[in-house]
């Protein structure tokens, strides 16, 4: 059914169509909108045979998940950013147990300086626990993301992380067809574990491995990540025979066909992308889009045959590895590693914390790439004139204080200069 | 693509009158996508949502930067916030006060906008009337509906009866009712005529 509606809430509904029987989690923004929307579907009989879980922190949260999985039951969580750090144990814990738990990530910044804004800054610190990471460019692929993400989980009988862009995807009110559930019932079946803590056929999961075999544990996480990327494009063709529309899959491409240049982006800034991409076509330069929707298992070979044509890429994306640069560059690095032509890899660095990304912005670095390749990492509208003045005013004094602090002290400070400038 | 820009206060449902224009302009058969400016909202603190209309599919995530149309839903934000930044040349404004844009000292530049795209609209002594609160959310989209002619009125009727059943939905709508009723009845004494904004 169509409806205009907060992207939280239409989560919320397409998670409480997938019937999960344990749900449990903490709030934290921006994500609490998700669990507060399935908390009433619970309390108001909508979502029958759940069982709603509060829960006294995110550590408890996915350790009630775990013990739920293991139990049998379809189980669902959600967090963010220093949620999803403080149940980092039990993250690859998740993982390392092969437990088909679907959790939703309301992408956001991760601090120290403490920030609520989106980037995605707390999916790239996971990135390696083992979990399959899907990203949703717009609600309505958000909500089938997570239909799609239980069936994966349960067939692979591993974690599954559903990626959506805090309050840029949580909280805007869209258009959303919210699936019906005998389509949901249709295409997703009821859970049948791999593994179950039964009184009946007792076992244990959860053993100690030591050097004998963690290496082919590990081994076989990794080989059912790769048979992922086969499922993820079946599950995806199968949606899209159900529900007439394309979510989910590996990769998609925009416009790439004759695109000598090539933007790579993650979730809701491909939306943005796209219209530049219009734009720039309409002045004659030949650019396209690839949407990576599966980040882990990553789908180097599908951006390899995506890629090959390109002269140049560009990677944009919002995190850092700091000391390194862009983490998805790196990955797309690898994919281009060993094509005969590769194309120039272009990193740029955006939106982080919330920092709006600008269309504007956008324009300038997609020919900048082009004409004026960079080194390294680009910081997209990075405030260049603060950084200086930090960096030379922390380098005159040894107890120069905390930098966030200063930064704040700066920006300050340009804005009476800028306002007396103003009135004069 | 039609771009509005919200600004009021933490408290005056600046984020949900957004939220209520985009349900009016859906339920029209339109795309459309609201949000707010993510701010940690407090009660009092300068607040500004956005939203956007098209024929399809909206694809755009940045802030509004240039506004179509500016709904000010607290004249004291003039001397905090640069509400005006970026308006279009030939945008609509709407500002919620009993006052007239003259004594706010905006005269001269609601006289760089063409003829009738600009209204006060005392929206707030409005909500005070008819729903018991100084909530001017409601009554502006009534005038908003008068003003552009963007989204019908019963669109916007219904976009409220939506976000609020019962009793307080229908105080809101009799307050956006009045104030649609109110901008009609501005233009006819100024003798505007035609101005329906276009997508």
């Amino acid at each position: 059914m169509l409806k205009q509606i907060e992207g939280s809430k239409a989560m919320a509904e397409g998670i409480a169509a997938c019937r999960p029987q344990v749900i449990c989690a903490y709030p934290i923004t921006p994500q609490t909108h998700i669990v507060e929307g399935l908390g009433e579907l619970v309390k108001d009989g909508h979502l029958q045979g759940c069982e709603y879980i509060n829960v006294e922190s995110e550590f408890a949260a996915l350790s009630v998940a775990i013990g739920a999985s293991a139990a049998g039951v379809r189980a669902y969580t959600a967090t963010a950013s220093q949620g999803l750090l403080f149940m980092m144990e039990a993250v690859y814990n998740a993982a390392g147990l092969g437990l088909p738990i679907v959790m939703t990530l309301g992408n956001r910044a991760i601090g120290a300086p403490i920030n609520i804004w989106n980037d995605h800054s707390d999916a790239m610190s996971v990135r390696d626990a083992g979990w399959l990471q899907l990203f949703a460019e717009t609600n309505q692929e958000a909500v089938d993301l997570h239909i799609q993400a239980f069936r994966i989980a349960e067939e692979l009988s591993m974690p599954v992380m559903v990626n959506v862009d805090g309050f840029i995807l949580t909280h805007a009110v869209e258009r959303v067809d919210i699936p019906s559930q005998a389509d949901v019932d249709a295409y997703l079946p009821p859970f049948e574990p791999m593994q179950v803590l039964d009184p009946d056929e007792p076992a244990s999961i959860g053993a100690m491995v030591g050097p004998e075999a963690f290496m082919e544990v590990k081994f076989l996480a990794h080989y059912k990540q790769t048979q992922a990327l086969r499922l993820i494009t079946k599950n995806a063709g199968e949606f899209r025979a159900r529900f007439g529309r394309d979510s989910g899959g590996l990769i998609r491409s925009y416009r790439t066909q004759d695109a000598e240049t090539i933007v790579i982006a993650m979730g809701s800034v491909c939306g943005t992308i796209k219209d530049t991409i219009d734009e720039m076509r309409e002045e004659g330069f030949p650019i396209g889009l690839v949407t990576i929707v599966s980040y882990r298992p990553f789908p180097s070979a599908a951006l390899r045959n995506a890629l090959a044509g390109a002269k140049d890429v560009v990677v944009v994306e919002k995190a850092i590895s700091v000391g390194m640069g862009g983490p998805l560059a790196i990955d797309v690095d690898e994919a281009l590693r060993n094509l005969p032509h590769a194309p120039q890899l272009h990193s740029v660095v955006a939106g982080l914390g919330g920092r709006p990304i600008l269309k504007a912005s956008l324009h300038r670095i997609f020919r900048e790439a082009v004409v004026q390749p960079w080194e390294g990492t680009q910081f997209l509208d990075l405030n260049v004139r603060v950084v200086g003045r930090e960096i030379h005013r922390s380098a005159k004094t040894r107890r120069s204080g905390p930098t966030a602090e200063a930064l704040l002290r700066h920006l300050a400070a340009e804005e009476r200069d800028g306002t007396e400038k103003g009135r004069h | 693509m039609f771009e509005v820009r919200v600004h009021g206060r933490g408290g005056q449902g600046v984020v949900t009158a957004a939220e209520m224009l985009s349900v009016a302009a859906f339920l029209e058969g339109r795309h459309a996508q609201a949000f707010p400016s993510f701010g940690s909202e407090r009660t009092g603190a300068p607040v500004v949502a956005f939203c956007r209309i098209a024929d399809r599919e909206i694809r755009l995530r940045e802030p509004v930067t240039a506004p179509d149309c500016l709904i000010v839903q607290d004249p004291t934000l003039f001397r905090v916030v640069d509400v005006f930044a970026g308006l279009k040349p030939d945008g609509f404004l709407i500002v919620n006060s009993n006052k007239s844009f003259e004594e706010l000292h905006l005269g001269e530049l609601v006289r760089r906008l063409p003829a009738g795209h600009a209204m006060v609209v005392p929206a707030g002594d409005i909500a005070k009337r008819h729903v018991g609160r100084p909530l001017p959310n409601a009554a502006l989209l009534g005038a908003f509906a008068a003003l552009t002619e963007l989204v019908r009125f019963d669109s916007v009727r219904h976009a409220i009866e939506e976000t609020f059943p019962g009793r307080i939905g229908a105080a809101n709508v009799a307050a956006a009712e009045e104030a649609h009723v109110h901008v009609v009845a501005a233009e006819t004494a100024a003798g505007v005529t035609s101005h329906a904004a276009t997508l």
